[in-house]
């Protein structure tokens, strides 16, 4: 619950006790629980590296970090580069250096976009998750704070939650967390995921969020009927409330089942031709593309 | 290493005591006995500037060698848990402290390891976290002006037993009240794993004006070694007893 209470000027040199790599402060990237990041370079090249107060928070991060830095040949979080100690004014800090991720928030990024590209990001998600469950472990803490958007793909950045299979959840945060809505337990299964994802859908209409009330379960029940999001969307996310999905990759395939029809031209006798301009179908055409790489089918059989 | 028993008081309160021995002096009584002692100062929602009175909480956390945060009920629910968690790391990671100096034969924390082997060590405080046999007593002070504050910690506990028992590892429950007139505390919740259908446990409560937290500690200490009692007449064979290990 300790953060360093310190402001780490730009130019500040960061030296290693252990590895003795040097870093140099650019600028303050954001600040956690148990930490802040801040964005570093060495040798030209940039690094986000995070300094913090407790050790064995920061440790078990990068534990998770090395491990997840490459699965079965995915990369699954930022790459993990150094660990170590800094000392300054007699005070040891740890600290570890992880892949500078250049992105934007996730909510900043969905601004002003069409709601198709919420499927998107969730079936993005939900295939770097098929990775994540098949290798034992479940995310956890799962929120739009810690995702970013680098090149229209959704990454995760903080990987504190992470949980092997069968364990309680290590973090997790209300709004998300299946436990807290009376849909399940805390211990680590892949569903535990799933239900997360259907939370940052809800959130992309509902930036405040909500809370509970006094039934958890009927508040979130009549927050998705009153969602203004597509209704096959909601469907989807009812489903998975109720337990239909037994994988990401079974809820992956459910959404892409509806992207896939909503991203068909629309026909010029609907009355929404009228309305659609060049740029929404700019967009339409990048969507469908997108979604069509997830089938791995080329896009120009269909379009062609 | 084998997981172990942990011991913990939690004190859920809203002042400072005004009534009978020094509840720091307790605390540190218990952290003697292998009990933790965790404290949490309950703000109401609409309360502003520096509490009154919440000093001690961090005082009593302390000399119990426990975890201590002052929160606004609406935020409860994940503090108790996150509280009640972070002690266990804190009292493994003691215990481990102590097994370093006793291999390495010199002072050294697992926060002095370089971070290789740091790293390994933080693994093993986790799987004794996961897998560690978890006892609480949760000790709420409802006096007059923690009435209306019951409904949240109520839900708090629910919560809480929701966190522990995603767990590898037993989790069992108790909750007392005080004051109470007769025996400084009441046993609300015989123990129990499941803290989530307490129905109307906080109804008939006194309203006296007077906070023994002190003695409510030392009552809940009490209670704590008649479960030992108990348990070692129904002859359960706990080798770790002593330490919580
Ligand atoms: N690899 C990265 N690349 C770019 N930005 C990053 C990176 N890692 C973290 N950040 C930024 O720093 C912020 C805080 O980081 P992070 O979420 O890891 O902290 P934390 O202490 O783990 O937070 P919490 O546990 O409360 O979620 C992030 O919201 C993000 O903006």
């Amino acid at each position: 619950m300790k953060k360093p209470d310190f402001n780490l000027a730009a130019g500040t040199t960061i030296r290693g006790k252990w590895g003795h790599h040097v870093y140099h402060v650019v600028r303050k990237l954001g600040e956690g629980a148990c930490g802040v990041v801040y964005l570093c370079q060495k040798n030209g090249v940039l690094y986000a590296l995070k300094v913090g107060t407790e050790s064995s928070r920061l440790m078990l991060e990068v534990n998770m970090l090395k491990k997840f830095s490459k699965v079965q040949g995915v990369k699954l979080g930022p790459s993990f580069v150094d660990v170590d100690d800094w000392i300054v004014n007699n005070e040891t800090y740890p600290f570890y250096v992880m892949e500078f991720i250049e992105g934007q928030p996730f909510s900043v990024f969905l601004k002003g976009k069409k709601k198709e590209w919420v499927g998107i990001c969730a079936m993005q998600l939900l295939s770097d998750l098929e990775h994540l469950h098949r290798s034992g472990y479940v995310f956890g803490d799962l929120k739009t704070d810690n995702l970013l958007v680098a090149d229209s793909k959704v990454q995760w950045i903080d990987v504190g939650g992470v949980t092997a299979i069968g364990r309680a959840i290590k973090e997790y945060t209300e709004f998300y967390d299946r436990g807290y809505w009376g849909y399940g337990s805390r211990r680590a299964d892949p569903l535990y995921d799933l239900f997360a994802v259907t939370m940052i859908m809800m959130e992309t209409v509902y930036p405040n969020r909500f809370d509970a009330q006094k039934d958890p379960k009927k508040t979130l029940q009549d927050k998705l009927k009153s969602a203004p999001l597509p209704s096959e969307y909601k469907k989807i996310i009812a489903e998975c409330w109720r337990g239909k999905y037994h994988s990401a990759t079974e809820m992956k395939e459910a959404l892409g089942q509806v992207l896939m029809k909503r991203a068909q031209p629309p026909k010029r006798s609907s009355r929404k031709s009228v309305q659609t301009d060049a740029s929404e179908w700019g967009e339409m055409i990048g969507v469908s593309a997108i979604v069509l790489a997830f089938y791995g089918i080329s896009a120009w059989n269909l379009w062609l | 290493m084998k997981a172990g028993r942990l011991k913990q008081i939690l004190l859920l309160t809203d002042g400072c005591s005004n009534y009978g021995e020094d509840p720091v002096a307790v605390a540190a009584l218990a952290r003697n006995q292998g009990v933790t002692v965790n404290v949490i100062g309950v703000l109401d929602d609409q309360q502003r500037g520096e509490p009154q009175g919440l000093q001690e909480v961090e005082a009593i956390a302390d000399a119990g060698g426990g975890v201590s945060q002052i929160v606004y009920q609406k935020n409860l629910s994940e503090t108790v848990q996150m509280v009640t968690k972070q002690a266990m790391n804190q009292t493994i990671q003691g215990v481990i402290n102590q097994e370093l100096q006793h291999i390495l034969g010199e002072r050294k924390t697992i926060e002095e390891l370089p971070p290789e082997q740091r790293g390994e060590v933080v693994e093993i405080v986790d799987d004794l976290g996961e897998t560690c046999q978890l006892e609480v007593l949760v000790l709420v002070d409802s006096s007059a002006s923690m009435h209306h504050k019951l409904p949240t910690v109520k839900e708090a506990l629910a919560d809480l037993s929701l966190s522990l028992n995603a767990r590898t590892g037993s989790n069992e429950f108790s909750v007392y009240s005080f004051p109470d007139s007769k025996h400084t505390i009441t046993q609300k919740v015989a123990w129990t794993s499941e803290l989530s259908a307490m129905h109307g446990i906080f109804q008939k409560l006194s309203s006296g004006g007077y906070t023994p937290t002190g003695p409510a500690l030392k009552e809940a200490l009490y209670a704590f070694s008649k479960k030992a009692i108990v348990r070692d007449e129904q002859g359960v064979v706990d080798p770790y007893e002593e330490t919580g290990f």
